[in-house]
């Protein structure tokens, strides 16, 4: 039987987390074990998720590629799949296609310091490389993340927020937007770029990996370029809309760059050298 | 292989089709009652055109439906299970008359669904198709075949290539293992060809398709494509009439428990096409799309699928019920 590169893995749903009222995290597992067993990924790649009789949605694997037992993505319920997603139980079947799209160059980044800013749902994308290198702590120096969110019900991944901040390897920041605050809130309050630019992080033998949405991207990057950042030093992904996931049903391309296989990771050098066309 | 020319004379070609279509699908062109000619499977052989100028829609239906099962599922409470496509499934399938452009296409087509990641759907129904073409006799305003490296006599895509001679007999240029079969299948129906005079129409050289090229390299922020898709109602008729327009769809569909997931056919130039879940969209007017049609077609394709993404067969523009023309534009595009 010739390769289906339209069937997806049969998945059940191990738990879900209800990150914000309209967020959640599944964690995946292979309902057939040797799917489980030839399966690989790295930091970066996504999948395509559905919900048999609603179709399919893509989004980032957010579990770290360390973590080898399961897959994990977060979503936030915003069209039919998501909505469709949202509604499943623990133990119900979900397809994954998958991976694809390029990865976190993080060989390359061995040795220096690792600078994360996100925004609101942008953690997801982003909490594969940061789980995939504090897997690998030994191999990277200074770690920082910053992360931000409208309001403290909208921060994601709570528990692992707490987790990174005890760190004592981990340099963790976390903030919301003024008049997000609870009044026991112990973080930052302010904008990410007004934040990341009190913090100053030193652009020093360090790569900055951004994701977040376009209004915080758009003041975020001065802030690094007045860091001394490079462009080339600088990481983010991009989103298209998509449906098959491997460069042909034509949809998701920057030009004559497909989002699917030659991102979803771009350095900011490369950004700039596409059209505006996401 | 090396090409070998045989001569088939004008009555043979009948006993050719018969004996071919006795066995086997067989999707050749008829004229419709519109008076346009459209393919069907099997039409015997008196209704089959050898006049055509182009066929409303192409014939990549043959390897890229336009609906397609990718698997079909059934749902339970908690489970789902998975029933493949039996690829194995697939018909042969001879392609009767078409002309090169449409031929040519398979290979626009290839490049696209075998870039890369191997689409076995498409491929497979490749692999079961055998061509015997028809070089063009008669052309229209809106051919254009010759100015995207084409003619009307280019046998790129054909197994076999038929092409009127004067004396109104056909030559057949045999030029793949799967046309050099069917030939030795019915060896009494070809003769030797003596030196006879082919009936072959001229279509007018309109643009350099490599020029085109070089110049949307830097065309992206262009004025162009807004002065030239103000009329574009966005129907995207210029796509589903295309032989080499591949972007489709996946959705599912269900009756109960049970139901299937399919592509289909898609076009850039709907809105919805690039249309984000947050309402963002990166091409929201209709000049984008237009760009995106023609890019893609002449500037991303040559540059990642070493392929260019136009045959030049005319249907995008004699189609258009706003009359955009594509050779028109791409003359002018030229000297901008």
């Amino acid at each position: 039987m010739a390769e289906n590169i339209y069937k997806p893995y049969l998945m059940k749903i191990g738990s879900i987390v209800e990150e914000t009222p309209d967020v959640r995290t599944f964690r995946l597992i292979f309902k057939n074990p040797e799917d489980a067993e030839k399966f690989s990924f790295k930091a970066g790649q996504f999948g395509e998720y559905s919900v048999f009789g609603e179709g399919e949605s893509t989004f980032c694997i957010a579990s770290s590629p360390t973590r080898k037992e399961y897959i994990e993505c977060t979503f936030r319920k915003a069209g039919r799949v998501t909505n469709a997603l949202a509604n499943l139980e623990v133990g119900d079947t979900v397809g994954f296609r998958g991976p694809y799209g390029n990865t976190f160059p993080i060989e390359q980044w061995e040795g220096k310091n690792l600078l994360y800013i996100a925004g609101g749902i942008a953690l997801p994308p982003m909490r594969c490389v940061i789980w995939n290198t504090i897997d690998l702590r030994h191999k990277y120096k200074d770690i920082t993340i910053v992360y931000g969110a409208r309001t403290v019900g909208d921060l994601v991944y709570k528990q692992e927020l707490k987790e990174w901040s005890e760190r004592p390897d981990i340099k963790m920041i976390t903030t919301v937007d003024p008049g997000g605050q609870t009044p026991d809130w112990k973080g930052e309050t302010g904008f990410v770029p007004m934040v990341l630019e009190k913090a100053a992080p030193s652009s020093e033998n360090c790569i900055a990996i951004l994701c977040g949405p376009p209004v915080m991207i758009k003041f975020t990057m001065p802030v690094l370029k007045k860091l001394g950042f490079q462009d080339k030093d600088i990481y983010t992904t991009l989103e298209n809309r998509m449906k098959c996931g491997f460069g042909k049903c034509g949809r998701c391309n920057v030009g004559k760059v497909f989002v699917c296989k030659d991102g979803p990771v771009f350095s900011y050098e490369q950004i700039l050298s596409l059209p505006e066309e996401y | 292989m090396e090409t070998i020319r045989k001569l088939i004379r004008k009555q043979s070609l009948e006993k050719l089709y018969n004996n071919l279509a006795a066995n086997r699908k067989v999707y050749a062109p008829v004229i419709a009652a519109d008076k346009k000619a459209e393919y069907k499977y099997n039409p015997g052989f008196a209704d089959v055109t050898f006049d055509h100028i182009r066929s409303t829609l192409s014939v990549k239906n043959i390897v890229f439906p336009k609906v397609e099962n990718l698997f079909f599922y059934e749902n339970s409470k908690t489970e789902s299970t998975i029933t493949d496509i039996d690829l194995d499934k697939i018909p042969e399938v001879v392609l009767w008359g078409a002309h090169p452009c449409d031929n040519a296409a398979f290979d626009t087509l290839r490049s696209i669904f075998c870039w890369d990641t191997k689409d076995e759907f498409f491929s497979r129904r490749l692999e079961k198709l055998t061509v015997i073409g028809l070089g063009c006799h008669s052309s229209d305003e809106y051919c254009f075949c010759t100015s995207v490296g084409l003619s009307p006599s280019s046998s790129r895509g054909s197994d076999i290539l038929l092409t009127k001679l004067q004396t109104g007999d056909y030559q057949a240029e045999i030029l793949t293992a799967k046309g050099n079969e069917i030939v030795s299948s019915f060896p009494d129906l070809f003769e030797p060809l003596t030196d006879e005079k082919v009936d072959i129409t001229e279509v007018k050289q309109k643009f350099s398709h490599k020029q085109v090229t070089e110049k949307l390299a830097g065309a992206f922020e262009h004025e162009f494509w807004i002065a030239n898709s103000l009329r574009c109602i966005g129907c995207g008729a210029c796509a589903y009439v295309c032989p080499t327009c591949a972007c489709f769809d996946i959705q599912d569909e269900t009756k109960g428990k049970n139901g299937k997931r399919y592509r289909s056919w898609d076009s850039c130039g709907f809105g919805l096409f690039t249309l984000h879940t947050s309402g963002h969209n990166p091409r929201h007017v209709q000049s984008q799309r237009w760009r995106q049609r023609i890019m893609h077609k002449f500037s991303y394709m040559p540059d990642r699928n070493e392929s260019l993404g136009c045959v030049g067969c005319g249907r995008c523009s004699s189609g258009c019920p706003v009359d955009m023309n594509i050779a028109e534009q791409l003359e002018a595009l030229q000297n901008i």
